[in-house]
């Protein structure tokens, strides 16, 4: 996974709240087999009027936010389907960090698992920063995953904060099923413990050894 | 000793390792998986040179993009045609049990899951899919993962996860005649918004969720996503065993007395604490229909669509007026005024026997709308099919012009041939409203299997407690 330190871009104000992923990648895009290429997709159905053609209400088709690396949103951010697609979009599109006031469960954990940082920020502090990206073109914030910052250069300056193992995760790119199998001794000691319960282990062992 | 929580019984029984600061390593009994959110796993663990470590924990099978039309037929979609071929060749190749669409046990992963006894008590269970959650009905803990994850879980069959916040939602009294799982779920959402469960396992607990079936259990566990909750649980008991019993992957014969002895310890300890707390009483719920683009948007069928101004906070205010203009609807239009284009029955919320029981009852012997393009019935499975059959189900919907198809995802993802088209409008038993869920441009609100028909005979909705005798209920 891509490590994540710091990270200056220009913020993009995508001001809906509740957004889902189901917004983010359509069903239709659901059905191919790579984890690449779905830049061209994300907010596909907002983006995009009939032939594919830019939708020029959409913000992101707004020349000022055409090299936006930085996605600001609103609560609860990534609701809806697990669909890992959606931060996959996120990223092949160029996104490498969300500002938002919260996220949806699922939607933030599969985050981590792509080098993409979602911020959580107070909701009078993204009042803010819509405020700071719809006045100037072109605003642009650091986001600083060491100092735990994100700053303008207009004096802001918020401090968030994360939890100390997905920063340090996302700090290295670490890969989490190389730390888990460091485990594999207590993995192998718990699954001989448990594997004759029969409340939960017999049924398909059973199953499995009359075939 | 400390009194703990059903879901803190279930998690620490499975924990592997834990250290301060760091996620739990925990144990996963089952996983389950399909086509649509494995197919990249399945290639990281080719590229890192790595096994599927309990290929016979691990079950897969074909359901949102297989055709409820005819199975015989070659697959129309090459997507769709190469996401099956890609699941076939990973499960063969690991050694991993699939139901694919020709077999007879076939159906929505979350509908066969506790069908095939897959799904137990006490269980962790995964899938790259966020209705997960519904198999908590069980007493499970239950919930959805992303394609990483499912990787993850394929090579370790453990998860990395940090513990969640607990959720009680409590509903004591008795459900009114014509209210189901279904609105009682629809009303929790619309109580505590879309983003209330947010960090939370919900247990649904009180008498109105006790008396709930098994099935109605599953429809509310389901919908705990739709609420932000990861997992929604109900713990076990008499009903859940009588449910589990003689089922195919189920504990059998000594095994069994002994898995239930467990399972009963399960419940949470009286007075144990959780950190959040909401209470409903049941006897003042109505039939729920959403009007918005999520399922919080949500009122009872006697009310009227809301006007945007009376949402007090402006970004609130702002979604329901960006909600109205997707939906094309005028605030202060009555509910039961809205005219729809095609009725779905079905989906992980609304599929299982009970929904299409109680959907017969109430259009046995009518006749659809002519105002309707269409109304589909689509079991979860292929054994509620084959049961549904036996009973006569599928010949009361056809002769009331229902289309009867074959088990799986349907018109709930419209990743098949089922879809709406682009300005029309469905009563829908499943779970999401959101923008173009069914088909791009199409409009959905959510109801309970028996006001899905109801509004399927009459062409709009009607509060289905005054409109007949055939109140679908027990």
């Amino acid at each position: 996974m891509r490590p994540f330190t710091a990270h200056r871009g220009v913020v993009a104000p995508l001001d809906r709240v509740n957004v889902d992923t189901d917004q983010m990648v359509p069903k239709q895009f659901l059905k191919l087999l790579t984890r690449e290429g779905y830049g061209r997709i994300l907010f596909y159905d907002w983006r995009y009027l009939p032939g594919e053609q830019p939708n020029p209400d959409f913000v992101l088709n707004r020349p000022r936010y055409k090299d936006a690396s930085i996605l600001l949103a609103r609560a609860n951010f990534g609701c809806g389907s697990s669909r890992e697609h959606a931060p996959w979009a996120i990223r092949d599109y160029g996104f490498r960090a969300i500002l938002a006031p919260s996220y949806a469960d699922i939607f933030y954990n599969n985050c981590f698992k792509n080098g993409i940082l979602p911020v959580t920020v107070r909701n009078d502090q993204i009042d803010e920063l819509f405020k700071r990206s719809e006045a100037n073109q072109g605003y642009s914030v650091t986001v600083d995953l060491e100092q735990q910052m994100v700053t303008d250069d207009a004096g802001l300056n918020y401090s968030f904060t994360i939890d100390p193992f997905r920063r340090d995760c996302l700090l290295k790119g670490l890969d989490d099923i190389g730390l888990t199998l460091v485990h594999e001794a207590e993995i192998a000691a718990f699954e001989k413990k448990n594997l004759r319960i029969p409340s939960l282990h017999s049924a398909l062992d059973v199953q499995y050894h009359h075939e | 000793m400390a009194l703990r929580t059903l879901y803190e019984k279930i998690w620490e029984t499975h924990v592997v390792h834990e250290e301060p600061g760091q996620p739990s390593l925990i144990y996963i009994d089952r996983h389950l998986v399909h086509e649509g959110t494995s197919p990249q796993a399945f290639s990281g663990l080719k590229v890192a040179g790595r096994r599927v470590r309990r290929p016979e924990l691990t079950f897969a099978v074909m359901d949102h993009s297989v055709s409820t039309k005819d199975r015989l037929l070659p697959v129309a979609d090459p997507d769709a045609a190469s996401q099956f071929e890609a699941l076939a060749r990973n499960c063969q190749e690991h050694g991993i049990n699939l139901f694919d669409m020709h077999s007879r046990n076939q159906g929505i992963v979350h509908v066969i899951g506790p069908e095939l006894g897959i799904t137990l008590p006490g269980a962790t269970i995964v899938c790259g899919d966020s209705h997960t959650s519904t198999h908590g009905a069980l007493g499970a803990l239950a919930f959805g993962i992303g394609t990483s994850e499912v990787e993850h879980v394929l090579a370790t069959q453990c998860l990395s996860q940090f513990k969640s916040k607990t959720l009680k939602i409590d509903m004591p009294g008795k459900r009114p005649r014509g209210v189901t799982a279904k609105d009682m779920i629809l009303a929790i959402i619309g109580k505590i918004g879309i983003g209330g469960g947010n960090g939370h396992v919900a247990e649904y607990t009180g008498e109105a969720v006790r008396n709930l079936s098994m099935e109605g259990r599953m429809t509310m566990c389901n919908m705990s996503i739709e609420a932000g909750a990861r997992a929604g649980m109900v713990a076990p008991d008499e009903t859940t065993f009588a449910y589990v019993e003689g089922r195919p992957f189920a504990p059998q014969g000594k095994d069994f007395q002994i898995a239930i002895d467990y399972w009963r310890s399960l419940a949470t300890d009286p007075g144990a604490p959780y950190d959040t707390t909401v209470v409903l009483r049941a006897d003042d719920l109505a039939p729920m229909v959403t009007w918005g683009t999520n399922p919080g948007m949500v009122t009872q069928v006697t009310d009227r669509v809301p006007d945007p101004s009376s949402f007090q906070d402006p970004v609130d205010r702002k979604a329901a007026e960006n909600a109205l203009a997707y939906m094309a609807l005028e605030p202060g239009t009555p509910i039961v005024d809205i005219p729809l284009d095609r009725v779905f029955i079905g989906s992980c919320t609304n599929s299982r026997l009970e929904d299409l029981r109680a959907a017969a009852r109430v259009a046995a012997g009518k006749r659809v709308s002519k105002s309707l393009k269409q109304a589909l019935v689509v079991p979860g499975s292929r054994v509620v099919k084959a049961q549904a059959e036996k009973e006569g189900l599928d010949k009361v919907f056809r002769d009331a012009g229902f289309e009867w198809r074959d088990a799986g995802c349907s018109m709930c993802i419209g990743m098949n041939d089922d879809v709406l088209l682009s300005g029309e409008r469905s009563a829908s038993t499943s779970n999401r409203n959101f923008e173009g869920r069914q088909g791009k441009g199409g409009r959905t609100h959510l109801v309970s299997p028996v006001m899905a028909a109801a509004a399927a005979i009459e062409g709009h909705f009607v509060d289905i407690r005054n409109w007949s005798s055939a109140d679908g209920t027990e």
